[in-house]
């Protein structure tokens, strides 16, 4: 049935080619757990992507109960967190994973950095790489006022004095992040939750998108 | 070739385990959020709590008359009073009626001779809808259903009402 859902499609537009372009492809040997068991500490940046995908979809399913609303964010993160069925264990694969991912991506960082697999020809791909750390860095940061409790208010208090400290533009980058030069309030969770769920994601897909799509065409650094 | 079987081929084996691997985590990751959007759908609702309407049951006559009260209604995360009316008449067997004020084409309000050309009729302005005294559509107009009916209780000689139900269910 699957298959002949599938033929008639690929009869149509062909579309064979392209997934073989996508997933068919060479595991050097270097990089293969079977043949090298210490080859594991190639997984961690599909590890790290594995977790976003779950980061994403808990997410996705969090927006459903969640109000970006000083008046109702921390009751709605309350209701899901003891009202709804399996709404603690959705909030916990996102608060949970978005530490998970810090830790992933660090690993993945330290083993390109440590097997110079940085090095030319694949610059632009680290520096891609570095910019993905600081739109995670953003997640997390933005992530952390929603639930709009105490610790979210005074954290999000102490990350907004730090941008503060940036020389020449730091009053307004604050103002621009905050929405408002001197109060965190009913403006900075609106603000926090669109730069969460709409433009760190967008920028990060395309990050993502430009990450992989190097790393097919340059293929894997040679072993050490 | 005797010993001719159905044969696995390693292909075959490979592709089933990683798609059984895949499929497992794929649900054990979704089951949770899945359970958790559905979670409305299989919540027990906490309706059916009677309210006092603050109508006394000797002032209940054989008019029709709109009585308003309100409930108060746990939406989620908030809680609010919400407004809640009927129209209640005592018919000739001298049984209280209670009928929800929602017309049954598409949820406008009724009200009892709401219209001069239409005596004795509830009538909804929204299209022209029609119900007889005890609720009845009127044939040819556009309700298809009669008037829902309150679930209702005297208490103390107070009448209390609860949920709307349709005509057969209160």
């Amino acid at each position: 049935m699957l298959q002949k859902i599938y033929d008639w499609i690929d009869d149509r537009i062909d579309i064979t080619p392209i997934w073989r372009d996508i997933a068919d492809h060479e595991v050097p040997e270097h990089v293969n757990p079977a043949h090298h068991f210490s080859a594991f500490v190639y997984c961690f940046g599909g590890l790290t992507f594995f977790v976003v995908v779950i980061q994403i979809l808990s997410g996705m399913f969090l927006t459903m109960y969640y109000v970006p609303d000083i008046e109702n964010a921390w009751k709605s993160v309350y209701y899901l967190q003891t009202e709804v069925a399996h709404g603690q264990i959705v909030r916990g694969m996102h608060h949970w994973g978005a530490s998970v991912v810090i830790v992933m991506l660090l690993l993945h960082t330290l083993r390109v950095f440590f097997q110079g697999a940085y090095k030319k020809p694949r610059e632009l791909n680290w520096m891609v790489g570095v910019l993905i750390f600081f739109v995670m860095l953003g997640l997390g940061f933005t992530g952390y006022l929603l639930p709009w409790d105490n610790k979210a208010y005074f954290a999000t208090q102490v990350g907004l004095e730090i941008a503060e400290q940036v020389p020449f533009i730091g009053q307004e980058l604050k103002t621009l992040l905050a929405g408002d030069a001197t109060i965190v309030g009913a403006q900075t969770l609106t603000r926090f939750f669109a730069i969460h769920v709409f433009f760190l994601p967008g920028a990060l897909f395309a990050l993502l998108a430009i990450h992989f799509v190097l790393i097919r065409r340059q293929g894997i650094s040679g072993p050490l | 070739m005797s010993d001719e079987k159905q044969q696995v081929s390693r292909r075959q084996f490979l592709n089933y385990t990683l798609t059984g691997v895949g499929g497992f985590m794929a649900a054990g990751l979704l089951i949770s959020p899945i359970r958790m959007a559905i979670d409305p759908v299989l919540k027990e609702s906490s309706a059916g709590d009677m309210a006092n309407v603050g109508l006394s049951v000797d002032d209940i006559t054989e008019e029709p008359q709109r009585i308003d009260w309100t409930i108060d209604q746990v939406d989620g995360w908030y809680e609010s009073e919400v407004n809640r009316a009927a129209w209640v008449y005592r018919n000739e067997n001298d049984e209280i009626v209670a009928f929800s004020p929602v017309c049954k084409h598409l949820g406008c309000v009724v009200s009892w001779e709401g219209s001069d050309q239409h005596p004795n009729e509830y009538f909804c302005p929204c299209h022209d809808g029609r119900y007889y005294k005890d609720g009845t559509n009127v044939p040819g107009t556009p309700p298809l259903a009669p008037l829902d009916e309150y679930v209702q209780e005297v208490r103390d000689g107070m009448l209390f009402l609860g949920e709307p139900k349709p005509r057969g269910e209160a």
